[in-house]
């Protein structure tokens, strides 16, 4: 191994310690073979094997031996980087040490999870083992540079989980932007009726908590408003807001609704967006009476005076305060956070994807959401269930998993749906004394006091019956179901098909991801999983945090949770946020690049494949520079130089070389 | 459980796998993590981004007896940081008419997208490549037909330097 003796302050020692990770590790990887193999690569002073590296006990083993003058560089073979590269370092600079002096060889997610045969695995592991002993030779010390955290939080999306997020903050003496798409904040909450399992009133819990995000003091909030560019890095993020147009001046509209009463069209005529489609509101509207802010806004689409010119605006007139503004443009804003909170919830499933459900062919066939409005008292029939034809329904099928554990459509269960299907039982029951069926596969109540609340169910007279839903349509084979919805389903219980006769149909829609979260996520530099959710770091000790730092996730665009999970996470995700902007700075990864001007030809190339302009070419000396602080190590430029002057700290040339030769040359 | 990762006996292709650290590398952990098994002939090297991937260091696995190179990127528009991947694409693909001047077959040089949320795809491209090249069997070079590594070759190879991005 080729090791220039003046790089390396002298010859190397290497301390190489092999964790057993319980027998996570130690099952599949031959520890003894590895440690023996370990002690004979070149500067190999000290071999060590451990039940658990990560431990107190482990940690102290480095250290011990830094102090005792056995080692001055450290390789920890046990899990991967990306779980405990930062501990690892850690206990090398507590030993004193330089924390970089030390490289992992993950030998558990990339071998010991991942292979069946033992001696392929214990192979494999010597490799990485041996990379790693070839790469920390060529490891020099390095100084991390400490930037201050920047102490404002953005919030994107006024759901619940938004809503609980920028309150926690804000009552902590944060200043917080939340920045909502909709004309108001309160997300699918807003539109519920009731909540389960408590059946507490959705409004009498959530507009206090919305009134109270409009008057905090700390929280700016921005409706009708939408992210559109993202800068920066944990601590620092730069983030620039359009403000959309809404023809009424916030500052001066009183609520009072005047103008919609003067709008030239008499009565609504354009499909309510709050009610699902289900009743009209006019070109300027407030979606619903406690919407937050309580301003009312001009949708351009529909208003006589966007689409003709010719509208007199008796609108502006009817304003006393004059908050009617026609010339209003989109404006954008631009703040500097130094962590970003993301709550941009979930969409419903599209019923009519699965068409042999008749949703849209049939009018007494309807969504859930559709429901909650119709349910609700504020909804557009104030409470009243009725059907197309005016009566009340005499029998209503509730039908499970509808775009949920479905291989056609969505393969999760989306967790919500038995608990909210059986409050519409309820809810349905109480205003309509109507018989109530519901078609499940499994029954999903776990959660406090949920299934409790599914006993209450069974005791109310409500019918389960158990199978998923073949087909629903009003082909009717006898005279008892001329007239009504028939819903085909195999009783999985008493192993037959059913023909179950209702006058209604309510589809339990399950959650999926917003159509837009791959462009968010794109904004803000995170993953999506498969389904399309906000990936979070790790599924059970990171759950809120993302691989970027400084972005944090709360509620449903995580994945389907209902509101307990959603308040509690959002809780989590503004600890996190505190958590940073209390320890006030971060330190960077010094994994910038840098030149060496002795051999750096001023030839350009660098400048041009530079994604943040972190390179400038100083002319007097015909050189490139790195601005160290705009550089964010991807190491690009590295590879295009074509002289070799440009490096990068932690990953440079010789290191990566060398980590190859290493797994390639000893096994 | 595909045979390719049961398989221990007959030729074991050796494998280097360059992983940018924020989708393949976590991928492949994910793989780890939901216990994904497949063939252990892949040896991975992480780098912050596939835009630090030099054609040098995949001369450089071929050199020290690599029977493949698989390098894996973020998907097109997800890169850390903006444009990574498009550079390595643009290398990868000037690196492939290279390999084929010098006799390395084409399923010994690889590159895949694959996010974070791939593990599956991390078990199914290692499976695929590890099958494809003991196919092919151990890949003999002769030591002449590989370019010189040193820097010093600036100008005098043309398609090196295009390679490393400087020509575009
Ligand atoms: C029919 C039905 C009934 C339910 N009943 C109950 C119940 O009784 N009890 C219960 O606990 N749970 C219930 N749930 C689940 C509950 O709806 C969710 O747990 C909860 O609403 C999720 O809150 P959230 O804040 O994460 O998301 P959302 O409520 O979806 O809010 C997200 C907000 O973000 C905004 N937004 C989205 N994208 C952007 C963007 N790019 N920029 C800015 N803003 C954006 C949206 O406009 C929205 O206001 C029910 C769900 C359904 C479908
Ligand atoms: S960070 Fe993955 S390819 Fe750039």
């Amino acid at each position: 191994m080729s090791v220039p003796e003046n790089r390396t302050n002298g010859t190397p020692k290497i301390g190489v310690y092999i964790c057993h990770c319980g027998i996570n590790i130690a099952n599949k990887v031959n520890i003894k073979e590895t440690v023996d193999f370990a002690a004979k690569l070149p500067y190999v002073t000290v071999a060590k094997e451990y039940k658990f590296m990560c431990s107190d006990p482990g940690q102290e083993l480095i250290q011990q031996d830094i102090r005792a003058g056995l080692i001055d560089r450290v390789v920890v073979a046990s899990c991967s980087p990306l779980m405990h590269e930062a501990t690892f370092r850690n206990a090398t600079g507590e030993g004193g040490a330089n924390p970089f002096m030390f490289q992992m060889a993950n030998i558990r997610e990339h071998v010991s999870w991942v292979t069946f045969d033992k001696d392929a695995a214990t192979v494999k592991a010597k490799a990485l083992i041996a990379a790693a002993v070839h790469r920390v030779s060529l490891h020099r010390p390095l100084e991390q540079t400490r930037v201050p955290v920047h102490p404002d939080v953005l919030v994107v999306g006024g759901g619940i989980a938004g809503i609980h997020a920028s309150l926690t903050l804000a009552n902590a003496g944060k200043k917080v932007y939340l920045v909502e798409r909709e004309p108001t904040i309160g997300g699918h909450m807003a539109k519920f009726d009731k909540t389960f399992p408590t059946l507490d009133c959705s409004a009498c819990i959530l507009t206090p908590k919305m009134s109270a995000v409009r008057a905090h003091p700390n929280i700016t909030l921005w409706t009708y408003s939408e992210v559109v560019g993202v800068e920066g890095f944990v601590g620092n993020f730069k983030v620039k807001v359009r403000r959309k147009p809404r023809y009424v001046d916030e500052d001066l509209c009183v609520g009072c609704l005047e103008c919609i009463e003067a709008c030239i069209f008499k009565k609504g005529k354009f499909p309510d967006e709050f009610n699902q489609g289900l009743s009209q509101r006019k070109p300027i509207y407030i979606p619903f009476p406690q919407a937050t802010p309580l301003v009312a806004v001009i949708d351009p689409e529909t208003c006589a005076h966007f689409k003709t010119g010719k509208c007199k605006k008796p609108c502006a007139d009817a304003c006393q305060p004059g908050a009617v503004k026609f010339d209003q443009t989109e404006e954008i804003k631009e703040v500097a956070v130094g962590s970003v909170i993301l709550a941009t919830g979930f969409k419903a499933f599209d019923a009519a994807r699965v068409g042999r459900y008749g949703y849209g062919k049939y009018p007494n066939i309807y969504t859930s959401l559709e429901i909650e409005r119709l349910v609700n008292a504020a909804g557009p029939t104030g409470g009243e269930l009725k059907m197309a034809d005016g009566r009340k329904p005499k029998s209503v099928g509730i039908v499970h998993c509808v775009g949920s554990r479905d291989n056609n459509t969505n393969a999760y269960c989306s967790r919500v749906c038995c608990m909210y299907s059986l409050k519409l039982a309820h809810l349905i029951k109480e205003r309509t004394e109507a018989e109530v069926y519901n078609f499940y596969i499994d029954m999903r109540t776990p959660g406090k006091g949920y299934e409790e609340f599914y006993e209450r169910l069974l005791k109310e007279n409500v019918h389960f019956i158990r199978g998923r839903v073949a087909e629903i349509n009003d082909w009717a084979m006898i005279d008892e179901e001329k007239g009504h919805l028939i819903i085909r389903v195999e009783d999985t219980l008493i192993g037959r098909v059913r023909r179950v006769p209702v006058d209604m149909v309510v589809l339990s829609v399950g959650l999926e991801a917003q159509p837009d979260a791959d462009a968010v996520r794109r904004l803000f530099n995170i993953s999506c999983s498969h389904e399309g959710w906000f990936l979070e770091r790790h599924p059970k000790l990171a759950p809120v945090s993302t691989f970027t730092e400084g972005i944090f996730l709360a509620g449903a665009c995580q994945g389907p949770k209902d509101i307990p999970d959603c308040v509690a996470q959002a809780g989590a995700a503004a600890a996190e946020a505190l958590a940073l902007i209390d320890k006030g700075s971060v330190e960077l990864e010094p994994n910038t690049a840098f030149v060496n001007e002795e051999v750096c030809a001023g030839c350009h190339t660098c400048l041009n494949v530079c994604p943040y302009g972190a390179i400038s070419y100083i002319k007097e000396i015909n050189k490139a520079r790195v601005n160290g602080a705009l550089c964010k190590g991807c190491g690009t430029c590295v590879a295009a130089c074509p002289s070799g002057a440009l490096q990068q700290n932690l990953f440079t040339d010789e290191q990566i070389m060398n980590e190859i030769k290493g797994v390639m040359n000893h096994v | 459980m595909s045979d390719t990762a049961h398989k221990t006996d007959g030729f074991q292709p050796r494998i280097v796998a360059f992983f940018c650290n924020w989708c393949t590398y976590t991928a492949a952990d994910l793989a780890g993590t939901a216990r994904m098994t497949y063939a252990p002939n892949v040896r991975v090297v992480r780098v912050m981004c596939s835009g630090r991937l030099d054609p040098q260091f995949i001369m450089e696995a071929f050199r020290n007896g690599a029977d493949g190179v698989l390098i894996g990127g973020c998907h097109p528009g997800d890169c850390h940081y903006q444009a990574g991947n498009y550079k390595a694409l643009r290398r990868y693909i000037l690196l492939k008419r290279v390999m084929k001047e010098m006799g390395i077959e084409e399923g010994r040089f690889r590159l895949e997208w694959i996010a974070a949320s791939e593990g599956d795809k991390v078990q199914r491209v290692i499976n695929e490549m590890t099958e494809t090249i003991r196919k092919l069997g151990p890949l003999h070079l002769e030591p002449v037909n590989i370019p010189a590594t040193a820097h010093v070759q600036v100008g005098t190879d043309k398609a090196a330097v295009a390679a490393r991005g400087g020509v575009s």
